[in-house]
């Protein structure tokens, strides 16, 4: 039985909002003096006529002086070897979390066990002096990160040698561009070869070529049976990355399980959509004798999926009641990602329903055509022949994910950079 | 393979890398063998603060050697000359020397820990490191900066020895060195004060230069502690703790001034008060500073 790396128990992180105490050191003395004199020194700040401001700032303090709990009672184990994603979005409590395990602040309940040298990346090239050179940055860099002189000795021709600054190593970083000072940063924290990684999203700065060596780097520390705890917006990388992730949602930890799983979660509540809706015969939406009773995006076992391999094909599945006989429309599907429609997909001609009732329609959409992220499904549904009517439209009836793990059989290849586009159908090149 | 193994000896090898984090670590203990195993980070501090400074200065490090020369200059010029003020028949120059380098050594280590987590909360909110390091480095960048310094006063000490003036080294020199770790401790302590009241209150920051200097006036640097004859006066003299430093080290070159041997052992009292306290309030502060800041 192994111990875990990281075992963390009911931890929370409560921030006090608004101002902290008093101002100033006058402000502090005062205090004190109306204190010392048995009055209540709310009062005397209320009751100054003149500083009417301060009476204003004190009710302002007491109002604002309310608790936030970054963090309210999270527990998880991390195995040794594990790589474990934490997602959610701005607030949700990532950094705090993070901020906690680095040891960077304390928790105000709870505690953690890390057992293992730990090493952690919240921001590349922390503590480099312009003045300094490139020498002297990455030894200020290491020793800051926790090495020790003589593990940079041993390691410093393979450190220069990654960041392939070795004319420039003895040149003050002020002259160095941004790119070449991103590039020796990364290569100290490369070299870093701790037990357990904690890290944040390094992966945002940079350029596309940085993110590929970070990426392959961590997972060669993942591969060498390091644990990994990695803190990411980046749904595509997590997925990449990650075996295990955790959802955290408002502080509290809503989700702990596979990937595939926590991406789908995280999707359902950042795009406040899931991969399945359904309505209950009073709320339906509808109109006209239409009525909508579920949307939901299925994979091919039919089973209601939030995050999808881009290699394999999925449906889109409506299914809807209708009031009267021989009604006569059309539905349309459109897929949002990235801000815009990728696409919209339309039956080719207006359908007859004979009969009142259940009825269900769906669209295949084949592998390889969606691009990687996240995708918003509007439905709509109407008659534009003869009488124009709408019957039914929700812009976001339903979300999933779509992400390549990167094993080939996609479009990429062995491409690991980023791709842009709405769409990526899996062509084929070829030379004549 | 290697690897393996370095991973599982750590691993057996358990309480060297555990960290146990949680809420309301007991406010007296502080973690001294962390503190030891960042001694490479202390070293590489102390270093970059002593080339970073005067790099693209023409002098370089001869405002090192400038600083209190001037000082030096510009107070046997305002002090002795026009004040006129005792110097207990001590040369001038020597007299004024003697007490502004330790004052220089005193009030650097002072602002060095003054600022060390306000001054540094980029570094400090993104990694984690034994905060007092940054403190404890200003002890040592500040000892060179002393030692350059003490070796120019040996120079111009010897230098009027050899003119003629009158001067009695004596027993007291083989303190001299305790006076120096003294000196040291009390910055520290201060500065450790400082630096945490200043998470909290900033007007310290503005305040601090200001209350330095009235400080310095406060301690016999640019007049002798027999200037001072009143009883509660004279108490109130010595519960300064620098005062002890700087009179005993005047008398230890000179020969002459008023050593008070109670009064040292007073300042010894102040010191180790104000060192502890710092240490453990510093060492509340650091651990959630980076939340309030």
């Amino acid at each position: 039985m192994t111990e875990p790396a990281i075992s963390v128990r009911n931890l929370s992180k409560c921030y006090k909002l608004g101002t902290i105490g008093r101002h100033t050191l006058v402000d502090e003395a005062q205090y004190l003096w109306h204190k010392i004199r048995g009055k209540d020194p709310r009062e005397h700040f209320s009751k100054i006529g003149h500083t009417a401001t301060e009476a204003r700032r004190v009710e302002a303090e007491q109002e604002a002086n309310q608790e936030f709990w970054a963090l309210k009672d999270v527990s998880f184990d991390v195995q040794p070897g594990e790589v474990i994603g934490i997602i959610g979005r701005n607030g949700a409590g990532k950094s705090t979390l993070l901020k906690i395990l680095t040891r960077i602040t304390e928790p105000t309940s709870g505690e953690a066990f890390i057992n293992g040298r730990v090493a952690s990346l919240l921001e590349v090239g922390t503590g480099f002096h312009p003045e300094l050179t490139g020498r002297e940055n990455v030894y200020m860099n290491g020793t800051i990160l926790g090495m020790k002189k003589r593990e940079i000795d041993a390691k410093f021709d393979e450190i220069v040698a990654f960041s392939e600054l070795e004319k420039f190593i003895d040149t003050p970083v002020k002259r160095y561009s941004s790119g070449m000072y991103v590039r020796l940063a990364f290569a100290v924290a490369a070299h870093l070869d701790p037990e357990i990684l904690l890290i944040d999203e390094v992966l945002a700065v940079g350029d596309m070529e940085f993110q590929k060596k970070c990426l392959g780097k961590m997972q060669d520390v993942s591969e060498s049976g390091r644990t990994v705890f990695f803190v990411s917006h980046n749904m595509a990388a997590v997925s990449r990355l990650c075996t295990r992730s955790l959802v955290l949602i408002n502080g509290e930890l809503s989700f702990d399980g596979d990937t595939p799983d926590a991406v789908s979660k995280y999707t359902a509540i950042s795009l406040k959509a899931e991969a399945c809706a359904s309505w209950s015969d009073k709320d339906a939406p509808g109109s006209n004798g239409f009525r909508l009773k579920e949307v939901s995006v299925r994979g091919i076992d039919d089973e209601p999926v939030g995050s999808v391999d881009i290699r394999q094909p999925l449906c889109l599945k409506i299914r809807f009641s209708l009031d009267r006989d021989k009604m006569k429309f059309r539905c349309a599907m459109a897929l949002y990602t990235q801000g815009v429609c990728a696409f919209t997909t339309i039956e080719k001609e207006e359908r007859e329903y004979l009969q009142a009732g259940e009825h269900c329609l769906l669209v295949r959409l084949p592998g390889n055509i969606l691009s990687e992220g996240e995708y918003l499904v509007g439905v709509s549904v109407f008659a534009s022949r003869g009488v124009k009517s709408h019957f039914c439209r929700i812009p976001d009836a339903v979300a999933f994910h779509v992400s390549d793990c990167m094993d080939g059989g996609s479009a990429r290849g062995d491409y690991a950079e980023g791709l842009g586009g709405v769409v990526r159908p899996n062509l084929e090149w070829v030379h004549e | 393979m290697e690897e393996k193994l370095k991973m599982f000896e750590s691993k057996s090898a358990g309480p060297s890398h555990r960290t146990h984090i949680r809420a309301g670590q007991p406010w007296w203990r502080i973690d001294w063998r962390e503190i030891w195993e960042y001694r490479d980070l202390l070293a590489l501090l102390v270093k970059r603060d002593l080339t970073a400074i005067y790099k693209q200065t023409i002098l370089g490090p001869l405002w090192f050697i400038i600083q209190p020369l001037l000082t030096t200059v510009v107070f046997t010029v305002i002090f002795g000359r026009v004040g006129g003020l005792s110097t207990d028949g001590i040369p001038h120059f020597i007299f004024y020397m003697s007490g502004t380098i330790l004052w220089n050594y005193f009030q650097g280590v002072l602002n060095h820990g003054a600022g060390s987590l306000v001054g540094n909360t980029g570094v400090l909110s993104k990694v984690y490191f034994p905060r007092m390091v940054i403190p404890l480095s200003g002890v040592f960048v500040n000892f060179a900066h002393l030692a350059l310094n003490f070796v120019l006063f040996l120079g111009f000490y010897v230098w009027f020895m050899l003119r003629g003036s009158d001067m009695n080294p004596n027993g007291w020199l083989l303190m001299f060195p305790l006076l120096i770790v003294q000196c040291g401790l009390m910055g520290l302590g201060f500065g450790l004060w400082v630096s945490a009241l200043t998470i909290k209150y900033r007007d310290l920051r503005f305040a601090l230069p200001f209350l330095t200097q009235l400080w310095m006036y406060a301690t016999p640097v640019v007049y002798p502690a027999s200037l001072v004859v009143t009883p509660q006066w004279k108490f109130l003299l010595w519960l300064n703790p620098m005062t002890a430093v700087v009179e005993f080290n005047r008398y230890a070159f000179t020969g002459r001034g008023s050593p008070d041997i109670a009064g040292l052992g007073l300042s010894w009292v102040v010191t180790l008060v104000i060192l502890v306290s710092g240490l453990l309030l510093f060492n509340k502060v650091q651990r959630t500073f980076v939340d309030t800041i």
